[in-house]
This record gives structure tokens, sequence and C-alpha cells, in this order.
């Protein structure tokens, strides 16, 4: 049965009836019960946002917090699946990546080609990404491209509550090493989510709003800030069709294919950095299969190629705005 | 205190060390032909140290290895036939040629693979022993590393984690003198790599490499201890590498001299077959009858790997992911 919770209660009930289904199953991070030797409470935290509060006490000895060593437990992780675990390991902040990308990219991406098919390594990585915190620099980068790059991983960036459970357990369930990444601005999201265990399958991107002008293909949090811009457009008479691929690896190449050939117009927009990025991927591939649709050059609407901004005046103008989307959509729609 | 060593398992030391060594000293010879591709670390000289370790060890526990790897995957008992055409580049090879020499791996006796990256593999081992101890099976996990991988973090943050975690992990340094091509005078900041043992709360031993019955003992009496609930160790091998680096590497850094000298007086397989034959546990007869059954071996997965075929294009992108 359905009912309304947040997008960080889907994760924790979707790790919470994972574990409990199956004892290979595993969490482990900085601070996921929060508290480990301390003289105080344990379970303190539930992780630094709170996500996977609870589940210490409801599966003792695997809810595992780690010393802040982050290429030691994403490692020991993977170590672990490789010998039939399924670990979830948190890597709290996704700008971490930089103290453990070796074990993800040369160790767990790797083994199963390198070992010639004999390896199986099912490991999560959770993260939090995205910027809107005042958090700057060092914690709001999205990277999802940077892993969506490496053969071997899998990328998951659910936007809604519904999704971020059902591919937290696909994820889970899954043989290949997936990252999973969380938009911190998305935790108090609500919505719809089955209290069953359900999956979402990878690679099938969800039609978040049918039209037949222009395609914006949005990835993560900017689902949102596209829904708000087709909405406005709406009122102007442009009807737009929003794709959520929701894994970028693998990416569902098809329904954005489709949706171009319909609309002959795209809009990308993604909050990461512009270069290598997913829009630029996104652009590509539709530049390159369906050229001959396009009625108007593709636009992308992105971050900057600069440094997530601390103060608030200059990281709501790094963030792409749903101002910015119409203004892109627009744009294209009215192109000559 | 560690078993005693029946005369089968000198026998089977023997045949193990010796395995690595002509597995080594053949690929030694063939790759100034340039016939073998990529780059191929050998490991002769450091046989007793896999050999030693290895035996204690059963094909549920697990292992991580560095590039030089070929005597760990056999001490572990990886297939050399395999082996062999896996570095030839071969589809029959352990990793159907699409690892190579740095990344033969076989999860099938616990072997979790050659590593081309220093240090890479200590929180793997995390991970294997985390396993273990979550499943409450007696299994252990070493992790092989160099002088070189002594100083990565990736090392320390292991160690850390491992006694944090009382895991039963075995940190098994093969102090072969040279990271590359810098000495480890230079580049570890202690006397001995054993000593960081207790920055980690661990117990650290350093012990002669070249002496097999030296480095079974050491590494027995720590796979007891971690079998045991006891936690982790530290052993540092203090040993040498008779090739380069890497294959052509001439060596110019080392002392002339220094690895003849070497192979003439500490020589793991000369140290002992000298003593199983003076204390009459093993006959010269039985030392010459393995020397030529693994001659035999190694001449035939040469022969083999050559004809072998290699991968097709319809290899290419297959492996990539269990399902995609």
């Amino acid at each position: 049965m359905a009912r309304k919770i947040t997008y960080q209660q889907a994760i924790n009930e979707a790790l919470d009836q994972e574990m409990s289904r199956d004892q290979n199953v595993i969490v482990m991070g900085e601070d996921v019960a929060g508290g480990s030797g301390a003289p105080g409470e344990q379970d303190a935290w539930g992780g630094v946002l709170g996500v996977t509060r609870g589940l210490y006490a409801k599966h003792p000895g695997r809810v595992i917090d780690t010393p802040i060593s982050e290429s030691g437990y994403v490692g020991a992780a993977i170590g672990a699946a490789c010998c039939g675990m399924r670990p979830v390991a948190e890597l709290m902040f996704v700008d971490f990546l930089g103290v453990c990308f070796d074990q993800i990219f040369n160790q767990a991406a790797k083994f199963r080609y390198m070992f010639g098919g004999k390896a199986e390594t099912p490991v999560v990585i959770r993260a939090m990404y995205g910027a809107g915190f005042r958090a700057a620099a060092q914690h709001s980068q999205c990277l999802y491209n940077i892993f969506t790059h490496i053969p071997g991983l899998k990328v998951v960036v659910p936007s809604n509550p519904y999704d971020a459970k059902g591919l937290l357990i696909q994820s889970i369930r899954d043989n290949d090493p997936v990252i999973f990444l969380e938009h911190k601005a998305l935790y108090t999201m609500e919505g719809e989510v089955p209290e069953e265990l359900y999956t979402v399958p990878f690679g099938e991107a969800a039609v978040v709003r049918e039209g037949h002008d222009v395609t914006i293909v949005a990835i993560g949090r900017m689902v949102l800030k596209a829904q708000e811009a087709a909405a406005d457009l709406q009122k102007q008479g442009i009807h737009c069709e929003i794709i959520d691929p929701r894994t970028t690896s693998p990416l569902d190449t098809d329904t954005i294919l489709e949706s171009v050939e319909k609309t002959g117009r795209l809009v990308v927009v993604d909050e990461s950095h512009p270069r290598c990025s997913m829009a630029s991927d996104i652009a590509g591939l539709v530049a390159e299969k369906a050229f001959d649709s396009l009625k108007a050059p593709i636009r992308q609407v992105t971050g900057f190629h600069s440094p997530v901004p601390f103060s608030d005046a200059l990281e709501e103008l790094y963030i792409p705005s749903a101002a910015k989307i119409v203004a892109a959509v627009k744009s294209v729609k009215e192109y000559k | 205190m560690t078993k005693k060593l029946t005369r089968d398992d000198l026998l089977t030391a023997y045949r193990t060390m010796r395995t690595i060594r002509e597995f080594e000293e053949r690929l030694h010879t063939d790759f100034a032909t340039g016939e073998i591709p990529g780059f191929v670390h050998l490991y002769a000289g450091e046989e007793a140290s896999a050999t030693g370790v290895c035996m204690n060890l059963t094909k549920d526990d697990h292992i991580a290895s560095t590039h030089r790897g070929h005597g760990h995957c056999i001490a572990k008992g990886v297939d050399p036939v395999g082996m062999m055409a896996e570095i030839w580049g071969r589809k029959t090879g352990t990793c159907k040629g699409k690892g190579g020499s740095m990344h033969i791996a076989d999860l099938s006796v616990g072997m979790l693979g050659a590593n081309g990256i220093v240090g890479g593999g200590g929180p793997l081992v995390c991970g294997t022993a985390l396993a273990a101890k979550l499943r409450g099976t007696r299994n252990v996990s070493v992790c092989f590393f160099g002088d070189g991988a002594s100083n990565q973090g990736t090392i320390f943050e292991a160690m850390n984690l491992a006694s944090v975690w009382n895991l039963p992990v075995i940190f098994l340094a093969e102090n072969n003198g040279y990271a590359e091509a810098t000495s480890y005078n230079y580049s570890v900041a202690c006397d001995t790599i054993a000593d960081r043992a207790s920055a980690f709360g661990m117990p650290g031993i350093t012990v002669d490499g070249f002496d097999f019955f030296a480095v079974h003992e050491a590494a027995g009496e720590a796979i007891e201890r971690a079998r045991n609930g006891g936690g982790p160790s530290l052993v540092e091998v203090k040993l040498s590498r008779y090739y380069g680096h890497f294959e052509g590497d001439q060596q110019t850094y080392r002392a002339p001299g220094e690895v003849q000298n070497i192979r003439d007086t500490k020589d793991c397989l000369l140290q002992f077959s000298r003593r199983v034959t003076a204390s009459g546990e093993l006959t010269q007869a039985e030392l010459d009858a393995i020397d030529a059954e693994v001659k035999a071996l190694i001449d035939g997965s040469v022969v083999k790997a050559k004809s072998d075929p290699k991968p097709t294009e319809a290899d290419l992108l297959t492996d990539v992911y269990v399902s995609y």
C-alpha cells in the first residue's frame, strides 16, 4: 500500500527491508550509526543527515561505523562484495570520491573484465550530491558524470521518493557495482511510496511529462526544476516532454531519441559543470543519432565551469534555475 | 605453535618454489625475444615468501597480491598453464586474455588478483576478512604488499581498519629493498616496516625472506592468531628480487654484483635444498625429479600458450558487467 513518505525515509526503508530480506546486506560508513565507542548514545546520528537512523538497532552487527578512511572502508566493501556479501557503503558526500576513487574505478569497476568474467562485485556506494546548501566547493558537486564515464559501474540518480526506494532495492540486488547518488535537496521531498518491496529497473527512463514541442532531459534534482519550467511554459502554450533517465549508466537512449524524433527539439538540464558532462553526453548522442529530426540547435542548461560557490548570492546563480530552463526552451522553440 | 612440516609438506614447498622460479626464469628468457606483450614484473628470488605464507592457507582463505604477483598466484593454487596463456594474451588464459600479468586472479582459489595499483589490496582484504568475521568462518585474508606500498595511505588505512574491527588479516610486507628504482633506505621513514605495526595496535615481526622455514613459521603464527580471533598482524619479509622492477629494467641503481652475490649465498631454493638434504628429510634425487617435472610443466605451458588462440572481436565487450 502506498502512502506519502520522504525521499530520505524511502532510502531508509529500502535499506531496512533489504537488510531484513538478505543477511548478506550490510551498511557501512562514517557515522552510519554514530556513537560507536563513545560514552553516550549509540545510533546517535544514523548518518550525518539521519538517513540510516534506526537501522543499527534493527540489524545488530550489520550497521557498521567506520573510521574516516574512505579508501579503507570503500575498498573493504568491495572486497566483501567479492566474496558474496552485499555491502552498502556510504561515502557521505560524493565530493569525497577524491580520497577513494582508486578502489572504485580501478578495483570494483574493472574486476569482472580483468578477471575474465569470473568475478561479481555487488557493492552499492551511496553518496549525497548537489548544490543548494551553502556547503561550498567540496561538499556540493554532482560528479555522476565521472562515474558514468567508467565502464563497469552503474550510476543511479533518483529524482523522487518512489524511484529512490525502487532503485535502491534494485541497486542492492544488482550483481554489478552501483553508485547510488542522493541529492541533498530532495531528502525532504514527499511522494507516494509503496510499503512493500519493489524494484525500478536500471536503464529505463521515466517520461515525467508528455509534450510535443520540446524534449527536456533532466538529471536528478533538475527534474523538479524542469517540471517547474514546464508548468510555466504550458501557460505560454509550449508543451514540454520531460525525461528523467533515472540511471546515467546504463542510459536509456531509446526513450530520449524517440522523444526528440517526436519534438525535434532538445534541452538538457544538468546541475553539474558543463564540460564532459551528462548534458554534453546526451547532446552528443542526439546530435549523432537524431540529427535529421532536429529543428533547432540543442541547448544545455548547466552549472558553470567553476567550483560551486559558497555565498548564497553566487550559489543561486550557479544552480540551473527554472527561469533559465524556460529561456532555453523558448529559444529552441522560436529558433528559425 | 605451527604444526611441524611433514615430508609431503617439504616436497610441496620445494615444488611450489621451483615452479615459481621456473615460471619466472622462463618468462625472463621469453620476454627478451619480444614476443610477450606488456609489462611483466618477475618474482624470482622471492619464492620463499609466497610459498611459506600460502602453505598456511586453505582455498577458502583470501590473498590480495601486487603487480609482482605470479608467485602469489602459483602458491595460492592458480593453474600455471592458464597463467602462462594469460601472460601471452590468449583466450585460454586464467582471465581470457583480458587481464594479463598484472591482473591474474582466480577467486575460486581465494586469489583476489594481482593488482596494478600499488597498495590497492589492503582495503580489499579488510572486506574479505570482514565477511569471514560476520559469517563466523575461521578464514583469514593476507595482503601481500611491497616496501613501496608500505608508504601508501591505503595500507595505513587498511591496517587501522583491520585493527579497529579486529579482523583476521595478515599484512605481509615483502621488502625487496626497492620501490621501482628507489631504495627502501630512502623512502621508508623507519628502520623496519614491521615497526609500523605498533602504530596500529598489532604485532609486527621482521623475518628472513630467503628462509622458507622462517617465513612459514612467522606467517603461520600470525595466521593462526588471526584464525583464533586474535586480530591482524604485520609480517615483514626481507628478500630480494633477481630481476628488474619490470622486464627490461637494467637495474643500474643496484650495486655491481649485488644480485649475483645474493643468488650465490642466500637463494631460497639453494638454502632449502641444502637443509632438507643435509637433514636427510629429502634426497637430491627427489628434488631433481621435481625439477624435471616442473620444467616439463612450464615448457608445456609455453608451447600451449604460443599455439592457443587469442581473443577475438566477439570478446571485446563481454564481461564488462554481469548484466547491462
